[in-house]
C-alpha cells in the first residue's frame, strides 16, 4: 500500500510532476557534464605514473637544458632510465587544429611510456624513419591519418614547415590514456636545429626520468636538483602529477567557476523541488490528517512525502545521467582534440546519483516535518 | 466514572462503552483562555446511537473529537472500554484508534488516488490479516453498502452519497468498537442523506454498532436512540 500511494501521489498532477523530472533532468546532466570537463581538465594528472619524475630548467619551462644532462642523470641513485622531449608547438593547417606535438628520443620515450601500445612493426617503422612520426588514435582518427600519411606541420618555435610521415599508431592502455599526442624524432628536430642554428643545438625542453622506486621520488628529486645546483641551468625536478598539476593550476580560477557553477545547478533545483513539494504536501493535509486518524503514525506520513520527493528526484537522476553520455559525446566532438580525455567518469555519475538523492531528500525534509506536526483535527479543517 | 455511569444508568442498566468525567477543553489564544468544553459528564453504553446536537460553535465536533481520540482534554478523562485514552501516548492513541475507532467524516475523506476498494482495504494495512483475509473482508464491507460494483471506481468516479458509503465501509472494516460520525450528511441532498441514516441505523441495530454523531439536522438527529445538547460548551440536556 505504502508503494502504490507514493507512486499514486507521485503523478497525481501529470503536467506538474513532468515539469518537476524535466527541471532535474536538465540540473543533473548539466552538472554530470560540468564534472565531466572538471575531469577532463585534470585527464592529464590521473594518467600520470609514480615511477616518472620531470627535470626542466628551475627558472621557466621555456629554458631548455643541456643535453649533456642526461648522462649525469643516469648516474643519480635510484634513477633507471633517462629520456628527454622538446614541446614543439606547430600549427596542423590553421591554428584551431590545436593537438600536442613532441621530438622524443624515441627509443628511451617510448620504453617508459607503456601506457601507449603500439604494433610492434609499426613502432620499428617508426625508430627506423627519421621523418616518421607517431600519432595517438583519438588524433588519427580527428584528421582521418592513415599510416603512411605525410603531415605537414607548421613550426611556431622551430620556423618552417615540417612534413612527417605517419609511421605508428598509438591505442591508450585504457580510457584515461591521453591518445591526442604527435611524437616524432628529436633527432631530426635538434639536427635541424643545428644546421640552421647551431648554437641552439643540442638542448632539450625537459627529462623525463624513471625511478625505481616511488617512495623515494622526493629524495632523487632533491638529488637531481643538487647534482646541476650553481651550473649554468639549475633544474627543477617534481613528480609527473605535480608537474601536470602545474599546469592545471593555470587555470584554476576557470575551474573553481566551474566547479560553482556545476553546485549552483543543484541548489537551484533543490530549491524549485522543494517548493513543490511543500505545495504539493500542503495540499494533502487532510489526507495526512484523515491516515493519521486511522491509525497511521507520523513517521508513516513523513516518509510518504520523503519515498515521493526521492522517487521523483531519482528518476529525473536517471534520465539526466542517461542523456549525459550523448551530451557529453557531442560536446566532446565539438571541441575536438581540446579535451584529450573527456569521458563521464564512474565517479561522476556517482556523484550524479548523490545529488539526486540530496535534491530529493532535502526538498521532502521541511514539508514531511510539517505533514509530521500538523494535529489531525488543523488538518482535517483543510478539507472545509 | 461514578458520574458517567450514573448518566448512563438513567436510561438503562448497563455499564458505560465511553465514561467520560470532568472532561474540559480550553484553547488558548495569547493571553486569552477561550473555554470550548466545560466540565462534560457523559456516558455511552455499547449498542448506544447518540447524536451530539448543538448550534455552530457549541463545542459539539471538540467532544466527538475527544472521544475519538484525534484530540487531547484540557482536564478530566475518557475511559473508552476501560482505557483513559486521555493519558495514552502519541503512538499509544495512533494504535489504539486503528483498532477501536472508525471514522465518517462531513466530506468523505477518501484517499483520492486510491479505488473504493483501497480506499476500504486500507485500515487493514496497520493489521497482521493475510491479503485474503483482507479481501474477505472488504467484499464484506462493499457488500454491506451495496457498492461491490463499484469497488474499482476511483472517489471521483462516484456520487457523494457512493463516496459516503465507501467511507462507512471503511469505518467498519477493522470492527470498531465505536463509530464517530461527524455531520456525516452535511454535504449530501436529502434523499442521498437519508439513505445514509438508514445504512448507520442499519449497522447500529443489526451490527450493534456503537455510533456517536455529530449534527446539526434534527431528522438526522431523529435517527439516532438518544440526543445529546450541547450550549457554550455545556451538557444542557443528556
Amino acid at each position: 500500500m505504502f508503494a502504490l500511494l507514493v507512486l499514486r501521489n507521485a503523478f497525481r498532477h501529470k503536467l506538474r510532476t513532468t515539469l518537476t523530472i524535466a527541471g532535474i533532468v536538465v540540473a543533473i546532466t548539466a552538472f554530470g557534464l560540468l564534472r565531466t570537463i572538471v575531469e577532463a581538465w585534470y585527464a592529464g594528472v590521473d594518467a600520470t605514473s609514480s615511477t616518472r619524475l620531470v627535470t626542466r630548467n628551475a627558472i621557466s619551462l621555456v629554458f631548455p637544458l643541456p643535453l649533456t644532462y642526461a648522462q649525469k642523470l643516469r648516474q643519480v641513485d635510484g634513477v633507471a632510465a633517462v629520456s628527454w622531449a622538446n614541446w614543439f608547438g606547430g600549427v596542423y593547417i590553421t591554428e584551431r587544429n590545436f593537438f600536442p606535438q613532441f621530438g622524443i628520443d624515441a627509443d628511451t620515450y617510448l620504453d617508459m611510456y607503456p601506457e601507449f601500445v603500439i604494433k610492434p612493426e609499426e613502432r620499428k617503422a617508426f625508430l627506423v624513419d627519421r621523418n616518421g612520426a607517431i600519432a595517438g588514435r583519438k588524433l588519427a582518427n580527428e584528421y582521418g591519418w592513415k599510416i603512411g600519411d605525410r603531415i605537414p606541420i607548421r613550426g611556431t618555435i622551430f620556423p618552417g614547415t615540417w612534413t612527417f610521415t605517419l609511421r605508428a599508431i598509438y591505442d591508450g592502455v585504457d580510457a584515461k590514456t591521453d591518445e591526442t599526442q604527435f611524437y616524432f624524432h628529436w633527432k631530426l628536430l635538434n639536427e635541424t636545429i643545428k644546421q640552421r642554428y647551431p648554437k641552439r643545438g643540442d638542448q632539450v625542453g625537459v627529462y623525463v626520468v624513471e625511478i625505481r622506486d616511488p617512495t623515494r621520488a622526493a629524495e632523487i628529486s632533491q638529488s637531481i636538483d643538487a647534482t646541476f645546483r650553481n651550473s649554468l641551468a639549475e633544474t627543477l625536478t617534481e613528480t609527473e602529477k605535480a608537474f601536470q598539476l602545474g599546469f592545471v593550476s593555470m587555470t584554476e580560477a576557470i575551474l573553481v567557476a566551474v566547479q560553482a557553477v556545476s553546485f549552483v545547478v543543484i541548489v537551484i533545483i533543490m530549491a524549485v523541488m522543494a517548493n513543490t513539494m511543500a505545495m504539493t504536501a500542503r495540499e494533502r493535509y487532510a489526507e495526512y490528517a484523515t491516515m493519521k486518524a486511522l491509525g497511521f503514525g507520523n513517521d508513516y506520513v513523513a516518509w510518504l512525502i520523503f519515498a515521493e520527493s526521492l522517487g521523483i528526484a531519482l528518476l529525473g537522476g536517471a534520465l539526466g545521467i542517461v542523456l549525459t553520455f550523448p551530451l557529453a559525446h557531442a560536446f566532446a566532438g565539438a571541441v575536438g582534440t581540446l579535451f584529450p580525455v573527456f569521458n563521464v567518469s564512474a565517479r561522476t555519475l556517482a556523484m550524479q546519483v548523490g545529488a539526486a538523492a540530496l535534491v530529493g531528500v532535502v526538498a521532502a525534509g521541511v514539508p514531511a516535518w510539517r505533514a509530521a506536526r500538523v494535529r489531525i483535527v488543523d488538518g482535517l479543517r483543510a478539507v472545509a | 466514572m461514578a458520574a458517567a455511569a450514573d448518566a448512563v444508568r438513567r436510561d438503562g442498566d448497563a455499564l458505560p462503552l465511553v465514561a467520560i468525567e470532568g472532561l474540559s477543553k480550553v484553547y488558548v489564544r495569547g493571553d486569552q483562555v477561550i473555554p470550548v468544553l466545560v466540565d462534560i459528564n457523559l456516558g455511552v453504553r455499547e449498542g448506544d446511537y447518540v447524536a451530539l446536537m448543538g448550534p455552530s460553535g457549541s463545542g459539539k465536533s471538540t467532544l466527538l473529537n475527544l472521544i475519538a481520540g484525534i484530540d487531547k482534554p484540557s482536564a478530566g478523562s475518557i475511559r473508552v472500554a476501560g482505557v483513559d485514552i486521555a493519558r495514552l501516548s502519541e503512538a499509544d492513541l495512533a494504535a489504539w484508534r486503528a483498532e477501536h475507532v472508525g471514522f465518517i467524516f462531513q466530506f468523505y475523506n477518501l484517499m483520492p488516488v486510491l479505488t473504493a476498494y483501497q480506499n476500504v482495504d486500507l485500515p487493514l494495512h496497520l493489521t497482521s490479516l493475510s491479503r485474503a483475509e483482507r479481501r474477505e473482508r472488504v467484499l464484506t464491507c462493499l457488500a454491506l453498502v451495496g457498492l461491490t460494483d463499484r469497488m474499482d471506481h476511483f472517489p471521483n468516479e462516484l456520487s457523494g452519497g457512493q463516496q459516503q458509503r465507501v467511507a462507512i465501509a471503511r469505518a467498519l472494516i477493522t470492527d470498531p468498537t465505536l463509530i464517530v460520525a461527524d455531520e456525516p450528511t452535511g454535504d449530501l441532498d436529502r434523499t442521498t442523506a437519508e439513505e445514509i441514516l438508514a445504512l448507520m441505523e442499519r449497522l447500529n441495530r443489526e451490527l450493534r454498532k456503537t455510533i456517536v454523531m455529530v449534527t446539526h439536522d434534527p431528522k438526522a438527529a431523529e435517527h439516532a436512540k438518544r440526543l445529546v445538547h450541547l450550549e457554550k460548551g455545556v451538557l444542557v440536556d443528556a
